[in-house]
């Protein structure tokens, strides 16, 4: 009986803090080499917004003014918006989709991961990626556009279109837990796309049919674009608190949508 | 209750043999909308020991493994693992699981997999002892979908004992390996128990179960239908079968003393039976236009085949 009293004795196993730190950075470190290596990924979130912030930006109208703003500079705020949404719904829910569906989030459920590490890894490789991308907006649009913005206006643009990252990401987390693990990037297209549009990232607010300025006014992206127009200095100067406040309670939303699909997964089969 | 109170009595006459239950079932039913995945299921895994849960596809052995994963909840009964619920995070630290998974991130390298599943536990093995017990020396920097079938599965191995777990959950381990590393892979687990480990093995393989398994679990249609040692299974499935073309019915090849069952196959019918002389003369005395006879041994997956069979033959009797 004394392998039975050894291997039922449950010494309880604490893991130090700085163990679960460990492992949430390691989850983070992964994710983020897994999504870089993946040329669907990074050709689709970084090269797309670049592609179009070349062509509009700097080839097409670049002497151009909005509002008396140039186009350089006000493009690198919608386009950095576009290419933070993209960032993150395909760094959350294609992922997500695509580990429910097959099985894998099974596996790292039955190993001692904490839940939690997944989904932040998610999150922080989102943030990652769509700082890189508003980095290398900024990076053309000043030694090709003739951008000139003081520093602290730069990096206050980096901050808070990374912020508007969290939004976004909660809304793939969403999408994830919903869509099947082949049909997520449609998915995903299918809403990025008309909502980017609609929110006019695409063509400037003002150029936009009067029926979707209306709402404009009602999608998340059109408040970060606001947001992120507000820090250089253009775009219709609406109090930042009132933005925020409508992607906090978006942010929200989507994290309540996102949970559901989590409990309704729990103790389903699934793969 | 007569049933129940026989239940306890193997129960507590396989803990005196066997020693501590590490992971149990204990009356489980379980079912996927109208499916019946489980049937009353009762299961232990012994400590220090191989335990197989041997069946053909859809019989369960998925589900039954998943339920003591805590990735599913029974309609009813338990799952019990280390004497606790299989969700408790204590549980999940010292348990490792090789699962069949449809993807797997592939642009991740196999060390760097190992590298991150090694991190949730509290004491992991070094990763080169890793490689080397699932054969994956050479692999190490090789990105997972660049990996064959078979390479594939050693890492999901890896995986699974990364974490020096004391309890290891097999399902279905060697599909897809071929015959050198199946063999490698059984030496691998009988290292395992070796150092204490307890292994819980989901195989359709007979010759599997059979070359690892101190107690094997025949599991057929969601329901436990033989259990005991790799001898005492064989034992019950021994015997030969008779083939032969007669005008005897079904039902009176059943009345025949030594027959477990009959069945007809084409043309045909198929006799299977422990006392192969005996039944040969009564079928002769009975039945002088019989043709087409013909005697085999039994071998393993026959044996297997028949357990599975006749039970699927019984249920339909009752129906």
């Amino acid at each position: 009986m004394s392998t039975a009293a050894a291997v039922l004795s449950n010494t309880q196993i604490e893991r130090s803090t700085s163990h679960t730190a460990t492992i949430y950075l390691k989850e983070a470190k992964y994710q983020f080499l897994k999504n870089l290596r993946l040329r669907v990924y990074t050709a689709s979130v970084i090269s797309f917004p670049l592609m179009f912030y070349v062509l509009f930006g700097l080839v097409l109208n670049a002497k151009e003014t909005i509002g008396g703003m140039g186009v350089p500079t006000y493009l690198i705020a919608t386009y950095g918006t576009f290419g933070v949404m993209g960032a993150s719904l395909f760094g959350t829910a294609s992922g997500l989709a695509a580990d429910r569906g097959l099985g894998w989030l099974q596996v790292k459920r039955a190993s001692p991961m904490p839940p939690f590490a997944y989904f932040t890894a998610k999150v922080v490789l989102s943030m990652i990626f769509s700082a890189i991308v508003v980095l290398l907006l900024l990076v053309l649009g000043i030694a090709f556009g003739g951008v000139r913005l003081p520093l602290m206006e730069m990096a206050k643009l980096l901050g808070t279109l990374v912020a508007g990252s969290l939004p976004f990401s909660a809304m793939g987390l969403a999408i994830g837990y919903f869509a099947g693990p082949n049909s997520a990037p449609a998915a995903i297209n299918l809403i990025y796309l008309p909502l980017s549009f609609c929110s006019g990232l695409w063509v400037p607010y003002m150029f936009l049919p009067k029926a979707v300025r209306q709402i404009a006014l009602a999608l998340p992206p059109y408040h970060l674009s606001q947001l992120a127009l507000g820090v250089v200095g253009a775009g219709r100067h609406e109090p930042a608190t009132a933005h925020w406040e409508v992607l906090l309670a978006f942010t929200l939303i989507c994290l309540g949508v996102a949970r559901i699909g989590f409990q309704r997964d729990k103790g389903k089969l699934y793969g | 209750m007569a049933m129940i109170a026989t239940l306890e009595e193997t129960q507590s006459r396989l803990r005196a043999r066997y020693g501590a239950v590490v992971a149990s079932l204990e009356g489980v039913s379980t079912s996927y909308g109208e499916v019946r995945a489980l049937r009353n299921v009762n299961f232990a895994a012994y400590a220090g020991q191989v335990v197989a849960l041997l069946g053909p596809n859809g019989a369960g052995k998925t589900t039954a493994v998943k339920l003591l994963l805590g990735l599913m909840q029974p309609d009813s009964g338990k799952a019990r693992v280390f004497g606790s619920d299989p969700i408790n995070p204590q549980n999940r630290m010292r348990t490792g699981a090789m699962l069949q998974v449809g993807r797997v991130p592939e642009t991740l390298r196999v060390r760097e997999h190992i590298d991150l599943f090694s991190s949730y536990y509290p004491k992991p093995l070094p990763l080169d002892e890793v490689l080397a017990a699932a054969g994956l020396e050479k692999l190490r920097d090789r990105k997972f979908g660049d990996l064959s079938g078979g390479q594939r599965q050693r890492t999901l191995f890896a995986l699974s004992i990364c974490g020096d777990p004391d309890l290891l959950f097999l399902d279905e381990p060697t599909v897809g390996l071929d015959v050198e590393a199946r063999r490698a892979l059984w030496e691998e687990i009988r290292r395992l128990v070796e150092r204490g480990k307890t292994v819980l093995l989901t195989t359709h393989y007979l010759e599997e179960a059979d070359a690892l398994a101190d107690r094997i679990a025949v599991i057929n249609q969601g329901e436990i239908i033989a259990e005991g040692t790799p001898v005492e299974i064989k034992a019950q499935t021994s015997g030969k079968l008779i083939r032969c073309v007669t005008s005897l019915s079904v039902e009176s090849l059943l009345q025949i003393p030594g027959v477990n069952s009959a069945q007809q196959d084409r043309e045909a019918v198929v006799i299977r039976t422990g006392e192969a002389e005996s039944v040969l003369r009564a079928l002769l005395a009975r039945d002088s236009t019989l043709a087409g006879l013909e005697i085999t041994g039994a071998g393993l997956e026959e044996a297997f085949l028949a357990l599975t069979q006749d039970n699927g033959q019984n249920k339909n009797r009752q129906n």
